[in-house]
Order: C-alpha cells, then structure tokens, then sequence
C-alpha cells in the first residue's frame, strides 16, 4: 500500500476571508497603519512648531477643514480599535497569580480601562479642553 | 536554530502598543477637535512651543512618536506578511529604517526648539 | 429517544483512486442525543463502511477525533447533532495533509511536539530514599491549566500562522513547553528555550489568538504564548545587556 497524503492549498493572500475570527484579527492588525499616519502627522507638527509661529500657525489652518475631520474620525476610530484589542488581551499576557489562584481577567482589563479613561481625562483637562 | 533576536522590536512594538492604547484616542481627539475649529489651547502656538521647550515635554513628544512609530512598524511588518507579502527581510530593513528615521527626525527637530 | 434524519457531507479521499478529495452526502437516522461522531459510527455501520476516521474515548479525553466541522476545528464526540442545522459539512483537519478521508498526517506535530521535550528534567536529581519532588499547591496552579492539553491538534487547524509557515512550532507545542518551563521540579527551561525562544518557535505567532477559541480543554494557549514572548524578551536583555552572562 502506497501512502499518498493530499496537501490542501492555502491562499497566501486571501486566507483571512475564511472565517470571521480571521477577519476581526486583521481589523487589528491595520490598525497599525493608521497609527503610523498619525504619527507622522505629529511629527510634521512638531516640525512645523521647530519652525515658528507662522509655519506652525499655517499647519494648524492646514489641518483644518471637513475633510481633515473625516480623515481623523476615521483614525480616531482605528486608535480606538486597537486600545479595546490591546486592553482585553491583556490578562494573557500578564496573568496575575495570587496564592492558589488567577486574579479574574476582567479585573485586569477593566483596571486597564480605568487608567486609559483617567489619563484621557489628565490630558483632556491639561490641553484646556475640560 | 538560534535563539531569535526579534525581543529588541518586539519590545517596542509591545511598549509602544500600551501606550498607542492609553494615549492615542485622546492625542487623535485633540487634533480632531482642532479640525474642526475648536483647537485646543494647548495646540496654540504659544502653549505648544513651551509644552516642547521643556525638557520633560521633550521627552514626553519624543517617547510617544518614537515609541508609536516603532509599534507601527513591527505590526505593519507582521500585516504585510499576512497580506500575502512574503519578502519579510526586506519589508522589515524599510519598516525599521522609516521607524528609525522618524526617531532620528523627532531628536532633531525637538532640539531645535 | 426521538429519531431524525441528519444529512452530513463528509469529505472522501482514496490515495489510491482519487486525485483530490471531493465530498460524499449521507442522509443517516440519528438520536437526538447524539454528536457528530455517533453519525460518523453509524454511517460506517450501516451505510459505507469505507469511511476512515480516527476516534478512540467518545469523552473528549482521547483527542484522537479532531475534524473540521462546518469550517470550525472540533472534537466530534463533542459536537452535538442538535447545535446544527442543515447539512452538517465535515472534513479532516485543516492544515495537515490528509491521508485518507478524514485521517490526517499527523508527523509534523508529533515531531514538533518531541523537539521541544515536553516532560520533566529534574533540576536537582533526587535518590529515592531522599523521596518526592515536593510541590505545594500555589506552584501546581502556576502551569495546571496548560497541563490539561490533549494533544487534539485543534489550536494547529485553527492557526493562520501555521498554515502560512509549515515550520512554525505552533501552539500546542510551545505551550507544553511553557507548562515544563513553570514547574517548579523542572530544570529543563534553558534547553527549551534554545527550540522555542526561535524565529520558527513563539516568533512565529502573531496572537491571532484562534487557537485559544477553539481548545476543548480551555488551556489557552494563546495566552501561553505571549507569556513565553515576555519571559524570552527579558532573556534576551539579560543575555545581551548585563555583563559576565554570556550564555
């Protein structure tokens, strides 16, 4: 008897359609890039700001605008993605062991949670926002 | 097989994203309200320039852009791969190098103010 | 008992006739008690008994009848008939080769299972008359939960990473390794690290994190993995950044 085993293909760029938790992983992932295009933002701002008042001045008027408001809700909601993603995985990673037993996740995450909402706040209040 | 050397980027990617977490909302925010003409004061000139004329907002600028870039980078390296990609060495030498330029880019243009 | 007609499309492959493997539809009277298995039993029984499949336990103990169902990896003594509806579509595991109907080659995992040696090497070597390796319960708790694998190869199918790259060590692998790496008798976590601490080891893992949603046995192996991460990044600082370790 001869052996014969069958390999199936795997799509090497489309394989994430395959199944929902796939695709949810991906949304992760590109959150990235959103990140990265903010922060060349702020580093063109801080460009600007080594430049003077007036290239500084004339940054924030070009940032302005209901098209530059779209683009940064739409980044808004990608950084917002990756906070959610990153706090809720935190227990894996870090699990807490006191005595014979795990601290609960939820614990960890929603202690995560509270510190992102204080510092958003913290910086918030210190911008002259609140 | 020798044992890998990827904590050096992981390490940052990892720090990076914790505080990309913490600190990105709320930084997207600020320049989403000033999009839309409600710029805040600290983005003013006069409040920025001495935010970052002090050595603490300095680092503060510095740690979040370097740190968010090289986050940035890592995942952006992985994503690729997983788009399909498979020139990992090299997509990882551009990544790392846009990474790195930035940070270079950011000490520069800080010291200048 | 309450008696219905399951309709199931099972994948068919025989090395020695087929060139690829295509789906056989069976129509099979089943109990409303039953899983996806006892289907499996009673069409090879009284419907085809050509049908090949691996099952050992029927307790979700065994981890021998990993199968693909509907898409999703799953123990098919632990997949219950009346969670389904419509034709139930069964295949082997995804992302080994198939060797005939829904048996896999299981190699590949065997070898990367014993690569990372997966048992205990003592730290201090103990005569018998010195007695047992003591262990109290707080430092049992530390790796119980991945102690509880069964080898299914469950968290291998669901992983895009190691459908990608073939060499990846993979999940299951890297975990028992963590398991032996937390045990306070064991002294064995600088030779593993040389298999797992690796770009093909735990730097192969992106934290899809679908190995951990499919494992019947909640091990979480995910969570194992990003620990293994951490630990092997302060190795790394340790290893690189303090002087006179040189290891």
């Amino acid at each position: 008897m001869s052996r014969r085993p069958f390999v199936r293909p795997v799509s090497r760029t489309r394989w994430y359609f395959k199944h929902p938790r796939y695709l949810r992983y991906m949304s992760r992932e590109v959150t990235c890039v959103f990140i990265g295009a903010f922060t060349l933002l702020l580093l063109c701002a801080v460009e600007r700001l080594s430049e003077g008042q007036a290239a500084y001045e004339s940054f924030l008027a070009a940032i302005g605008g209901p098209w530059s408001a779209l683009g940064l809700s739409i980044v808004l909601i990608f950084v917002v993605h990756n906070a959610i993603s990153w706090f809720n995985v935190t227990p894996k990673a870090l699990p807490v062991q006191i005595g014979e037993g795990f601290l609960p996740g939820r614990f960890i995450v929603a202690a995560h949670y509270a510190v992102w909402i204080l510092i958003s706040l913290a910086v918030l209040f210190f911008a002259g926002v609140l | 097989m020798a044992k890998s050397n990827k904590p050096i980027v992981w390490s940052l990617f990892a720090a990076g994203g914790t505080l990309a977490a913490l600190l990105a909302p709320v930084l997207v925010l600020l320049f989403l309200l000033a999009a839309l003409g409600h710029a805040p004061g600290l983005l003013s000139y006069a409040q920025l320039h001495a935010f970052a004329a002090h050595p603490l907002g300095k680092l503060f600028l510095l740690t979040v852009i370097a740190l968010f870039l090289w986050h940035a980078a890592h995942r952006l390296r992985v994503a690729l791969h997983d788009f399909g990609l498979r020139q990992d060495r090299i997509v990882a030498v551009i990544v790392y190098l846009v990474a790195a330029t930035g940070t270079a880019l950011s000490v520069l243009y800080l010291t200048r103010i | 008992m309450n008696e219905r007609m399951v309709q199931l499309d099972v994948l068919r492959y025989d090395p020695q006739v087929d060139d690829e493997p295509h789906f056989q539809h069976y129509e099979v009277p089943c109990k409303e008690e039953w899983v996806v298995l006892d289907a499996l039993n009673a069409i090879k029984e009284s419907i085809d008994p050509t049908l090949n499949y691996r099952w050992s336990c029927h307790m979700a103990v065994c981890g021998s009848c990993g199968m693909m169902i509907n898409g999703e990896p799953r123990l098919s003594c632990h997949a219950f008939l009346r969670d389904f509806e419509g034709v139930i579509r069964v295949e082997p595991l995804a992302n080994f080769p198939i060797e005939r109907d829904l048996v896999t080659v299981a190699d590949d995992f065997i070898d990367k299972l014993k690569r990372v040696k997966p048992y205990l090497i003592p730290g201090e070597t103990r005569s018998i008359d010195e007695g047992e390796y003591i262990q109290t319960p707080a430092q049992l708790m530390k790796y119980r939960h991945f102690s509880m694998c069964i080898n299914c190869m469950l968290c291998y199918a669901a992983c895009p990473q190691y459908a990608l790259q073939p060499l990846f060590l993979g999940p299951a692998a890297i975990t028992l390794a963590h398991r032996y790496n937390l045990d306070s008798r064991d002294g064995g976590r600088d030779e593993r690290q040389q298999v797992i601490a690796t770009n093909e080891g735990v730097w192969e893992c992106s934290f899809v994190g679908a190995c951990s949603e499919v494992c019947p046995k909640a091990v979480d192996p995910a969570g194992a993995l990003q620990q293994v991460k951490v630990a092997s990044t302060l190795d790394w600082f340790r290893e690189h950044l303090l002087p006179g370790d040189t290891k």
